[in-house]
């Protein structure tokens, strides 16, 4: 299982992805903001989201685990 | 003027607390529960919780503010930079109150607040604004004839847009001709408007600003211009007095030009006018800023006022004790921003500040709002502190700048000092040649 993790503390903006989508690497998923500037978080490998963690409003810490993928 | 309350946070809450102690004024700071153990809030004499982090819940919430202004029994508001400084509702919600707003009436908060307007009173007051089409254009014949009649280049511009998205550069007719459709077929897709105009394009422009004072009673006077042309995504980050892509001759257009405009709209306070201004310096008025600026220290430094006195002066009906005769640059000042950024990318940093030391000496300021164990949060602005140096000329001043910069150690968060040092270094800066690409283009030139 591959992860997508928040490069940066910050509040979820956008969900740029869904479970089920085929994504590749490179690709946006979520969109973060934080000190007041969007900041898009990419996964580095491609696969099949079988699961997002968050929800627009979440306020996530650096580290934590924003979308899986297989 | 008895009790201030400072509606807003971070250093320049610091800032303002520290004319209004010394004007013997009492202090009332307002703070999230983010910033329970910020600095202000224990250098303030009375403060109070209004809220959760988010700014929309916190430092934007007006009857919260004015709840806790009742409260206190504070008689005025200082509202800072940024949040709700210009906000013309909060303004006249202070005056229903009775609460005195420190800035301008709300009528012109409002006016300059909104660009067609502050654009159309700047025309009739002979200020330049950058020459465009007045209404949208439709076909393509009246693009190309709009183009030549402001001349080339000229940026297609969509209504609607923002972000860049849908603005074409074009250098003849042929360019126009290439660009139109796509452009317009672009806004429909992006906006669901294709509506379009032209304006001229300033090529190598330079963010040239003016700070003023103005008194109720008609007196308006220039405290010199800004340099603010050092820029990453459009926000300023080194800003410095006198400008050194400014003639005597220029300097003093821009600056009565600045005038104009507030006389223009009646204004009163301190304000800034920005412009930008093209390779051979003709400028064009961008728009004016009706609060207090982050850069205005170095106004501060370069001709030795209290920015935040006189706006608490004026607000209370003072005139201005000096003439415009009196002013003039006694130094040569420069200031940076220290944001909590990655100095590659500018991607913010928040996180908790493990090490702090700042640079101390002679023509040396620093104003910030952080410690050792503070938390840098990723609800507000990044910027944490400012570096303002000052010396008798600019080589010395850039050397000091240099020296500080070397000097500052901020561990725990990523900082854009390695950035600010890669400017102060380079040879095009130090010669004071660069525009408002400046950090853009070194950085294209390192990718090769």
């Amino acid at each position: 299982m591959k992860q997508v993790r928040a490069t940066m503390a910050g509040t979820i903006l956008r969900l740029l992805v869904d479970t089920g989508n085929e994504i590749e690497s490179g690709a946006d998923v979520i969109v973060l903001e934080s000190m007041k500037m969007e900041v898009p978080m990419a996964t580095e490998s491609a696969g099949k989201v079988t699961s997002v963690k968050v929800q627009i409003g979440d306020f996530v810490n650096e580290g934590d685990v924003l979308v899986e993928l297989e | 003027m008895k009790k201030v309350l400072i509606a807003n946070r971070g250093e320049i809450a610091r800032r303002i607390i520290v004319t209004l102690n010394k004007m013997n004024i009492a202090t009332v700071a307002v703070y999230s529960e983010a910033d329970q153990s910020s600095l202000f809030v224990k250098e303030a004499d009375e403060a109070i919780l209004i809220g959760p982090p988010p700014v929309a819940q916190s430092y934007l919430n007006m009857e919260a503010i004015i709840a806790a202004c009742k409260e206190t029994g504070a008689d005025a508001i200082h509202p800072g930079y940024g949040l709700l400084s210009e906000n013309a509702r909060f303004a006249s919600r202070c005056a229903e109150e009775g609460i005195l707003f420190i800035g301008p009436s709300e009528e012109v908060i409002a006016q300059m607040g909104d660009k067609m307007i502050a654009r159309n009173v700047m025309q009739l007051a002979g200020v330049p604004i950058v020459p465009g089409t007045e209404g949208e254009i439709t076909t393509l014949d009246d693009a190309v004839e709009q183009a030549n009649r402001i001349g080339y280049p000229v940026m297609l511009k969509a209504s609607a847009g923002g972000g860049g998205i849908g603005m074409q550069v074009c250098h003849s007719d042929e360019d126009v001709l290439a660009a139109f459709q796509t452009a317009k077929g672009r806004a429909k897709a992006y906006f669901g408007n294709d509506s379009m105009f032209i304006e001229k394009y300033v090529e190598s422009p330079h963010h040239i600003e003016v700070q003023l004072l103005a008194d109720q009673h008609g007196t308006v006077i220039h405290l010199l211009e800004r340099d603010c042309s050092i820029q990453r995504r459009h926000q300023k980050v080194i800003e410095e007095s006198p400008s050194p892509f400014l003639d005597d001759t220029t300097r003093h257009h821009i600056c009565m030009a600045a005038v104009s405009a507030a006389k223009a709209v009646g204004y009163t306070g301190a304000g800034t006018v920005e412009f930008i201004m093209d390779k051979e310096r003709n400028f064009y008025f961008l728009e004016m800023n009706t609060r207090l600026q982050v850069e205005h220290g170095v106004t501060e430094e370069l001709i030795d006022v209290d920015l935040v006195e006189w706006q608490i002066r004026i607000a209370q009906g003072e005139k201005l004790r000096f003439v415009q005769q009196d002013i003039a640059p006694k130094r040569h000042v420069i200031e940076l921003r220290i944001y909590a950024e990655d100095p590659i990318t500018f991607f913010p940093s928040p996180g908790t500040i493990t090490v702090y030391e700042k640079p101390v000496g002679e023509g040396i300021r620093v104003d910030d709002a952080i410690h050792v164990g503070s938390s840098v949060s990723p609800y507000y602005d990044p910027m944490i502190a400012k570096l303002i140096v000052s010396r008798d000329s600019r080589e010395e001043a850039c050397g000091l700048a240099l020296q500080s910069l070397n000097a500052y150690q901020i561990e725990g968060i990523k900082t854009n000092i390695p950035a600010l040092k890669e400017v102060l270094s380079h040879p095009e800066f130090r010669q004071g040649v660069y525009d408002t690409h400046f950090i853009s283009s070194i950085r294209q030139s390192q990718r090769g």
